[in-house]
């Protein structure tokens, strides 16, 4: 579809552009005590740009741009996860950050990257998307100039995802190489076509691999998230943990699919299983030591927000074992995780975010007796924990199952056996934060005031934790209408 | 709202409001909790008036009593399926009406009450779904809804090892309950609904063979759901050697809270070997029935022997539930007649008497503040009540006859002997060990020289009373006259060893 007919489809990111560039307008006439107001409207502008994102479930499904970009349901959904995940984003900094406002404009930017990965039909594009969120990334996570340890993760972020992306570069250049295409869809073609050298495809593969392996903190391109994780600004932290992951997840889903694998065309799929490296082997060895990894170096942290990093990691191993059945269900799986993800994730980094800067100290010796000081904190950090762990009646249980049960339906027993194994394993560090908090006590217990936006935003979070738990057909609902990908 | 969800949600219900109470009304709390726990009892001994004896159950669903059959989530094809037969209504008794002397007993407890019933009225709840769900989903998350409960139980109102026995419970407990979700994953993708052709949680669905698939039919396949399953079930039973996590978790819970645990949770691990294991793998069963026996009889044996070994009044009793447990498995394995009866009849019974057990070393400990058998002696001068009582309860553990454990331990004998000779003969050596250190600690404790520290020690209270006096009037009753109780199972027995050969 040409330029200006694409206009009609692109709608929430022109409004996300526009709110941008005002907001930048605004931020120069503002005072300084004003400056929140930065923050309430680039809220605004993202609530604004959720519901336009809904509207545009009823569109076709096309490609858009002279094919750059798509328009599925799949985009959709991961959009509105990037969209919804980024206001809550800016709700839990406006307690702290109320007058550097360039903060507020750059997570729409950021968010602006994360609409365009989860659209990407074209290896051009996902260069410039991850770009663009990258760089929004890298700027927000060292914005508390005066931490070292901010810098040093800033510094770090940078340096590693600039390899990583030179290097997946690099294996799109052989991809483009052997087909004469940038597009997704015609790259498919024409390795149907012609088919390449199985080395030479390999080796682009896992050189792309590297490249979107690195946004989702797959192991081994995982080295940059502790400290990243561990140096920004909590908030960012959060951020961090569920957009990129979520966009980066979407792309490399678009990528397998189109280009390694087409679920819809046996020529395609017979293709990837005829390699001899068979591509779904490597990926469920890759879920594997992601999985393992993160949870067994989680067991050692006593930082809780490289506790976090860890556990981030390993929940990144869940959704990739998902991936290697390579059919809807293991997609749709990994979009419903997705959002249960984003909902117990950020609600878990909320109350460590209230923590940490009221206790005055990243540590997880600093949460001692936290159940008596703040007890309705204590006991929603507990939820949301056990809810990662993936512990009945809660969401993240009901999560876990979907995972698990498209990897059974495909036949992977061992992988389904080493991922519940790790689930056990998880929950020795989660339950030692919920020990250290109830069953230890602070040498003084003077309790830890939490105001009443502090909880308000905790209850939001909360409530979807515990029901989905129960109840989860409007998550079920929205993620199955999620998966008509563009073909 | 039929009466098997009125019963298991009551507590549900209470726990909410107790959330309401203020945490300062420490008495309301408490008596509170005791009222919610003991109506589910009232209605389950209604129930156990409306009983109909001659309904098998098992793998039919017209069989069942008390049925509630309703859709939860369509799109899984997970059933709010719940009822009772022969098999689980003695133990959904028995866990109302422990839950309810566990709370009396937890009168006591004086930090952080309302947290304490809160989560102890929750447990209840999940202790309560698991013997009446008939739906995999539904039994598994009510399953793993305990283990949170038990977790904070242990931890906060435990004693000195708390936190380490409280991690080691819920780790240990969850790798377990892991496997048996890889079980049920595998089971609802392989098991047709008869009705509608879908994939089924439907625990009975999963029972008929004839609607496993091509790949669920495979041997190999079979051998390997039915170890993954065993495993699971095994650490609650606990089997040696997935045993190592009770010691811990018995001697630093607190008492009511071990009343509980091995009152009930014990139970649910032989419960889930009969309920589902052996239903659905029958073929499975048989052939893994005599390694299951030598389990049951090294179960005997080596807890027997540790026990004697033990310093610790409590982990004495223990290690004597990990004995008493190995009767039900040598039971379960013989799978006759008597063995069966015997085995369900000995989770009945022991359920009481450890409970017995547990409240007595509760009792003793609330006064001298240690367990060591040997700082004790000649309690029966300064205590003869609660030495009477006690020396009932340990009798009753040891099998003597007249009480429930006889009748358990006898009628596993009997059908056993005729399928495992040897293993019924070494475990028979079981009692006689047994004895030996029940003997042994009576006489160590209540018998022989006072200790002058305990002249002056507060004889047994109205409250502790009437926590065992019910126990200890039900051990002997029913140790005469088991037949209200055998009567029960009756028809679910026959009906099951039928479908397991």
């Amino acid at each position: 579809m040409d330029n200006l007919s694409s206009l009609s489809y692109f709608i929430p990111e022109l409004f996300l552009s526009a709110a941008i560039l005002i907001l930048l307008i605004i931020d120069m006439l503002l005072k300084k005590e004003q400056k929140i107001w930065i923050g309430i409207l680039s809220a605004a502008a993202l609530i604004i740009s959720v519901f336009l994102i809904f509207r545009q479930y009823q569109l076709p499904v096309t490609d858009i741009f002279y094919g750059m970009l798509v328009m599925d349901s799949m985009a959709v959904l991961v959009k509105l996860i990037a969209a919804v995940s980024s206001v809550i984003i800016i709700f839990f900094s406006l307690p702290y950050f109320r007058e550097k406002s360039e903060y507020y404009i750059l997570i729409l930017i950021a968010t602006l990257g994360m609409f365009l990965m989860a659209a990407v039909n074209d290896i051009l594009m996902i260069i410039i998307s991850m770009e663009l969120l990258g760089l929004m990334s890298y700027v927000l996570t060292g914005f508390t100039k005066r931490n070292p340890k901010s810098d040093e993760a800033s510094l770090k972020y940078i340096l590693y995802a600039a390899t990583s992306t030179g290097v997946m570069a690099f294996g799109f250049s052989y991809l483009y190489g052997m087909t004469g295409h940038t597009n997704l869809l015609k790259i498919q073609q024409a390795l149907g076509a012609n088919p390449p050298n199985q080395a030479a495809f390999f080796i682009a593969v896992v050189l792309i691999l590297a490249g979107l392996g690195y946004k989702i903190a797959m192991v081994p391109f995982h080295f940059w998230l502790p400290d990243v994780y561990e140096g920004a600004p909590t908030p960012i932290t959060a951020f961090l943990s569920v957009g990129p992951k979520a966009a980066g997840l979407a792309v490399m889903i678009r990528f397998l699919l189109t280009v390694v694998a087409h679920p819809f065309g046996a020529d395609a799929v017979n293709f990837s299983q005829n390699l001899q490296v068979h591509i779904p082997v490597l990926i469920a060895v890759l879920a594997v030591l992601t999985m393992t990894f993160g949870n067994t170096v989680a067991l050692r942290q006593t930082n809780i927000k490289r506790l976090m990093a860890y556990s981030s990691i390993a929940h990144a191993g869940y959704m990739i074992m998902a991936m290697v059945v390579f059919n809807a269900q293991g997609f749709h799986a990994i979009l419903f995780y997705l959002v249960i993800y984003m909902i117990m994730n950020l609600g878990a980094f909320w109350i460590i975010i209230n923590m940490t800067n009221k206790l005055g100290s990243d540590e997880i010796s600093a949460f001692k007796g936290l159940g008596y000081r703040a007890p309705y904190s204590a006991i929603a950090l507990a939820i949301f924990l056990f809810s990662l762990t993936g512990l009945p009646p809660l969401a993240g249980f009901i999560g876990k199952v979907y995972l698990f049960a498209a990897v059974i339906k495909g036949g992977w027993y061992l992988l389904a056996v080493l991922g519940v194994l790790n689930s056990v394993v998880s929950l020795y560090y989660y339950a030692n934060i919920v020990r250290t908090m109830f069953l230890e006590s602070a040498p003084v217990q003077e309790t830890v005031a939490t105001s009443l936006y502090d909880k308000v935003v905790l209850t939001v979070l909360l409530v979807p934790t515990l029901l989905f738990g129960v109840y989860w057909s409007p998550v079920l609902d929205l993620t199955s209408i999620s998966f008509h990908i563009f073909h | 709202m039929g009466m098997i969800s009125l019963v298991t949600f009551i507590p549900i219900f209470g726990l909410l409001i107790v959330l309401l109470i203020p945490k300062q009304n420490e008495k309301a709390i408490k008596w509170f909790s005791a009222v919610v726990a003991f109506i589910p009892l009232i209605i389950a001994t209604y129930m156990w008036t409306q009983f109909n004896y001659s309904l098998s159950g098992i793998n039919n669903e017209m069989q069942f009593q008390f049925v509630e059959h309703a859709k939860w989530i369509p799109s899984l094809h997970i059933e709010y399926f719940v009822g009772l037969d022969g098999l689980s209504f003695p133990m959904f008794w028995l866990t109302t009406l422990l839950s309810f002397l566990a709370i009396v007993a937890s009168f006591g407890i004086n930090k952080s009450v309302k947290g304490y019933f809160a989560l102890f009225l929750l447990l209840e709840t999940g202790m309560l779904g698991v013997f009446v769900s008939l739906d995999f989903f539904l039994f598994y998350v009510f399953w793993e809804v305990m283990l949170l409960p038990m977790y904070f139980l242990i931890g906060i109102w435990g004693g000195p090892r708390r936190e380490y026995a409280a991690i080691k419970f819920f780790l240990y407990t969850l790798l377990g309950s892991v496997l048996m979700l890889v079980v049920m994953l595998a089971l609802y993708f392989n098991v047709k609904d008869p009705v509608t052709g879908q994939h089924t949680f439907n625990m009975l669905h999963m029972m008929d063979q004839s609607n496993h698939s091509g790949w669920l039919k495979h041997i190999d396949v079979r051998y390997w759901l039915y170890i993954l399953l065993f495993i699971g079930f095994a650490i609650k039973v606990p089997v040696f050697p997935f045993h190592t996590w009770l010691p811990d978790a018995h001697v630093e819970a607190p008492t009511a809270i071990s009343v509980i645990l091995a009152g009930i949770l014990l139970k649910m691990g032989t419960y889930g070997l009969i309920r589902i294991s052996y239903p659905i793998f029958p073929d499975i069963a048989v052939k893994t029935a005599y390694a299951l026996a030598i389990l049951g009889v090294i179960n005997i044996l080596y807890g027997a022997f540790v026990a004697m070994a033990q310093k610790d009044l409590k982990k004495l009793v223990a290690y004597s539930s990990v004995s008493h447990m190995g009767f039900v498995l040598l039971g379960m394995a013989a799978m006759t007649d008597a063995s069966m009866h015997g085995a369900i009849f000995q989770m009945f019974s022991h359920g009481m008497i450890t409970a017995m057990l547990f409240l007595l070393v509760g009792v003793i400990y609330d006064r001298a503040h240690h367990r060591q058998i040997e700082g004790f002696g000649g309690l029966a001068v300064s205590m003869p009540i609660y030495a009477g009582v006690a020396a009932l309860a340990f009798f009753a553990a040891m099998g003597l006859p007249g009480m429930t454990g006889f009748i358990a331990e006898a009628s596993v004998f009997i059908g056993s002997f005729g399928v495992y000779r040897t293993l019924t003969i070494l475990a028979a050596l079981g009692i006689v060990i047994t004895a030996s250190y029940v003997l042994w600690t009576v006489q160590r404790v209540f018998l022989g020289k006072l200790n002058p520290k305990y002249e002056h020690i507060a004889e047994i209270n109205g409250r502790e009373l009437f926590t065992l006096v019910p126990l200890g009037i039900m051990v002997i009753f029913f140790g005469i006259y088991p037949m209200p109780i055998l009567h029960l199972m009756r028809s679910s027995l026959i009906h099951l060893i039928a479908l397991m050969h």
